[in-house]
Formats: structure tokens, C-alpha cells, sequence
């Protein structure tokens, strides 16, 4: 019956020594979870498929800007959005004038030789004009933000591409899976 | 203008626009020390309302305040941790 043993049998009551250890023990476990899932670190997945000059930008933009705000930011570029991660590629973008309501002209003139490039250009213009950064720039600064682009290994080998004509830095020999690990541990998961 | 604080370093982002302002801002910050002040030269009016959702969404920075003065907005962002 002595009252300061560490063992502890059910009806007992604890001594003040046990009920000290408990309390630190739970303080601990407290701190544990809270590093786990209280410092409100934010994560953001974002799986970019499209490889046209005008929808390489909303994931480069998003995916900067998340990163300044602190969040973990994934990229995984897939089909054509493969070739805003390709160096050559990334800077010859083309605009489709073609089923694209924005244009000021009718689809039958905009299927003509040459519509997509003219169309390119003048969005291009606007861009320089606008201050807006360029593909690249965008690539630079994400990746100087932290921000980790994928290049899908299954469109990179359907593409016939080398991994050497990527951006440093971009990561290869990824799948899906590593996508949807990615997304089940994000805020916010987007397909652009 | 008269501010009630001292400025440590401005970041000049004129003619830049989305998401350059915010994105700069961040990097100038992380520059600094706690309690210093970081001015903001822009000339996106869509940065008003980014540099506010940027230090209301971020950690250890405070915008103490924004002014619109003719083409330009200033914004101070004081890094608080």
C-alpha cells in the first residue's frame, strides 16, 4: 500500500509524483500534435495540363504568390503543360485564336495559316505593355520562391522529351501518384 | 506625407504588376529585421487589395498602412516577427 511506487493499479489513487509525470506527459503530446497540425502551414497542389501561351500563366502566378505567402507550393505539369517547365518550348507559347470567344475576329478567320502567331504576338504586346512578366521569369521566381515543379514522367517520355531540356531545378521521375499524395495533404488542390 | 514610423527600405515595383508587387514584397521583407519597415512603391492598383490579403494571410508582418498618391500607392509593411 505504499503510495510513492511508479506502478499504478486501477482503484489506486495517483500520487501527486504520478499525477506531475501524467500532466508532462500530455504537455509533451500537446506540443507534438500542435507542431503537426497548428502552425498553419498552408499547402497548395496545382496540376497544370494546359500548354498554351495564355493558361501557362494562372499556375505560375498562383504558385509565386502562394509561396510569398509562406504556403508549400507543388506544381505538377502534365501533357501540355509539360512545356511551360521545357526551356525552348516555354518561350514560343502559342495563343489559339481558333474557339476562343475573346478574339475580335470570327472563327472561320481565325483558322487561317498564321492566325495563332498574329494572335500571339498581340497578346504578347500587351503583356510588355502591361508590365506582366514573361514565362520565364515567372519559372525563375517560383522556383526562388520554393516552389516545386513536377514534370510528369509518363508525358515526358509520351513527348519523346530529355530531362536535360527542362528548367534547373524542375523535378523529374514523378507520377501520379506523387500528384495525388501531394493533394490529400493540401488546402487547396486546383487543375488548370 | 508624414508617417509615424521610420521607413528601413523601400522596394521600388513601379510599372511591375501581378503578382511582382506582392511576390517582391516578400522577398524584401524576409530581408529585414523584426520591427523594421519596408515601404512599397507600386503602381498596380490591383496591389492595394493584394499587399492587404498578402499581410493579412502571412505571418510576422503587419501593413500599417496603404496610400494611393496620384499614380503611385505606397504601402508600409512592418515585419513583426
Amino acid at each position: 500500500m505504499s503510495t510513492d511506487t511508479q506502478s499504478s493499479d486501477g482503484d489506486e489513487p495517483l500520487t501527486e509524483a504520478q499525477l506531475q509525470a501524467r500532466v508532462e506527459e500530455l504537455e509533451d503530446k500537446v506540443a507534438t500534435l500542435e507542431t503537426d497540425v497548428g502552425d498553419d502551414q498552408k499547402k497548395m497542389t496545382i496540376v497544370a495540363t494546359k500548354g498554351s501561351f495564355d493558361m501557362a500563366y494562372p499556375p505560375l502566378i498562383l504558385a509565386s504568390t502562394a509561396a510569398a505567402f509562406g504556403w508549400e507550393v507543388v506544381v505538377f505539369h502534365t501533357f501540355w503543360g509539360l512545356d511551360i517547365l521545357h526551356e525552348d518550348n516555354s518561350k514560343n507559347l502559342q495563343l489559339s485564336a481558333v474557339g476562343n470567344p475573346s478574339m475580335p475576329m470570327p472563327n472561320a478567320l481565325a483558322a487561317l495559316p498564321g492566325m495563332d502567331r498574329m494572335a500571339t504576338k498581340m497578346m504578347q504586346k500587351k503583356i510588355d505593355e502591361n508590365g506582366t512578366a514573361s514565362i520565364e521569369e515567372l519559372i525563375e521566381l517560383s522556383l526562388d520562391q520554393g516552389v516545386e515543379l513536377q514534370a510528369c514522367q509518363m508525358t515526358i517520355e509520351l513527348m519523346d522529351y530529355d530531362e536535360s531540356e527542362f528548367y534547373d531545378e524542375v523535378t523529374v521521375g514523378v507520377g501520379a501518384a506523387t500528384a495525388l499524395q501531394h493533394m490529400a495533404e493540401s488546402d487547396v488542390q486546383l487543375l488548370i | 506625407m508624414s508617417e509615424a514610423f521610420d521607413i528601413t527600405e523601400t522596394l521600388d515595383v513601379k510599372g511591375a504588376s501581378c503578382p511582382m508587387p506582392v511576390v517582391k514584397t516578400k522577398s524584401a521583407i524576409d530581408e529585414l529585421a523584426e520591427g523594421e519597415v519596408l515601404e512599397v512603391l507600386a503602381t498596380d492598383a490591383g496591389s492595394m487589395s493584394d499587399i492587404d490579403g498578402w499581410a493579412q494571410g502571412t505571418n510576422g508582418v503587419e501593413l500599417l498602412d496603404q496610400v494611393e498618391d496620384g499614380d503611385v500607392y505606397r504601402h508600409y509593411v512592418e515585419k513583426t516577427a
